[in-house]
């Protein structure tokens, strides 16, 4: 049966573009049949962190108008052939997208996929309501940072009321993401804790993905951090995520970059 | 033991518990306020409505502060009255007499 999950977070620029990515092509790296949707209206990047940036003719607004059909707006992936884009449009209005269209959207690709991955924008406008709207499962990635903290709180209480879901009495599977973590900082007292974050938005914890320049780098090819460096510290810990999203329990760690002698006599390790 | 070593040679503080304590302060509110209408706005706007029964308003004058903390809350309502405001007044009354 197709999950439909979304990634969202209300703060902007805490890694949902990346995220989804990264985590889309890991399942599709586990043999699952996935797409990611960009639902970020007149800003869409996902195209541009999966590398297809190029190669967008039709997007979800023309699939919800009925002005192309699903197939021929779905962009298949050149690396991972179980893994397709649906791209956001960058020029139409946002309101274009209607409640009832984005549901037909998600009811189809429901017959077709094991996972429609739904990359939310920042904020809690109508882009961001109709990503999670039909969502069975969230991942609310949070940095370890108040503002992003709160967000994530605010965004909870959304999943808990807002969506299809919610309105069935039912609820959405909630994850918490944690990106950009520093484990020396926070050891230092500098940065709020894993289980600070855990405890004040008491939600259960998928991952914790490290501060790593693997991030960029792999934007800067357009790849999903998970393929371009399948060892680096990020995509250990994004691969470790959807092992967990898949059912399988699995240490919670936080993989730390291969460390030369200086950086290991200078750095702490991760606890 | 050795945290407060490392923060001793780093000469920094620990300002992470700090975040967390004003997050949970914050948080608590927030939720008890999800739904609801917006209480602050709320008794401004009535508290505002009994004083001007009585004295003329200017509204740049009225500045209302709220501040949350762990066990109780204020809400400071500083209105500017001017020092003439019972001649004010008089004369509202008596518009409001002839009204």
């Amino acid at each position: 049966m197709a999950n439909v999950l979304v990634v969202t977070s209300g703060k902007g620029g805490v890694g949902k573009t990346t995220s989804t990515a990264a985590l889309g092509a890991a399942l599709a790296q586990a043999g699952e049949k996935v797409v990611v949707i960009d639902f970020d209206v007149g800003l869409r990047n996902l195209d541009l962190v999966m590398g297809a940036e190029r190669r967008v003719v039709f997007d979800l607004i023309n699939v919800v108008q009925g002005v192309a059909k699903l197939q021929q707006a779905l962009i298949r992936d050149k690396r991972l052939e179980n893994l397709w884009l649906l791209p956001a449009s960058q020029t139409r209005d946002k309101d274009a997208l209607t409640d009832e269209g984005v549901g037909r959207v998600i009811a189809e690709l429901r017959t077709k996929f094991d996972w429609i991955l739904c990359d939310s924008p920042a904020g809690i406008e109508r882009g961001a309501m109709l990503a999670m709207r039909y969502a069975d499962q969230a991942v609310i990635v949070t940095n370890p940072e108040v503002s992003s903290v709160r967000d994530s709180d605010r965004i909870i209480g959304m999943l808990d009321s807002k969506t299809v879901k919610a309105e069935q009495g039912e609820r959405v599977i909630k994850h918490i993401l944690i990106t950009r973590f520093d484990p020396a900082r926070a050891a230092r007292g500098e940065m709020l804790s894993i289980d600070d974050i855990l405890e004040i938005l008491a939600t259960p914890l998928l991952g914790i993905i490290p501060e790593s320049q693997d991030v960029l780098r792999a934007s800067n090819v357009g790849s999903p951090v998970t393929l371009n460096n399948v060892a680096s510290a990020p995509a250990r810990a994004y691969t470790d995520a959807v092992r967990r999203l898949m059912g399988e329990t699995v240490d919670m760690v936080v993989p730390t970059e291969r460390r030369g002698l200086m950086n290991r006599l200078l750095g702490r390790r991760a606890a | 033991m050795s945290m407060n070593l490392l923060r001793l040679f780093s000469g920094s503080k620990a300002t992470a518990p700090v975040a967390r304590e004003r997050l949970q302060i914050l948080l608590a509110h927030e939720r008890g306020l999800r739904g609801q209408p917006d209480l602050l706005a709320t008794l401004r706007e009535e508290i505002l409505a009994v004083v001007s029964k009585h004295i003329q308003l200017d509204p740049d004058k009225v500045t209302v502060k709220l501040d949350r903390g762990p066990a109780v809350s204020t809400l400071e309502v500083d209105i500017e009255v001017p020092n003439d405001f019972e001649k004010t007044k008089a004369l509202a009354e008596r518009r409001a007499g002839a009204a």
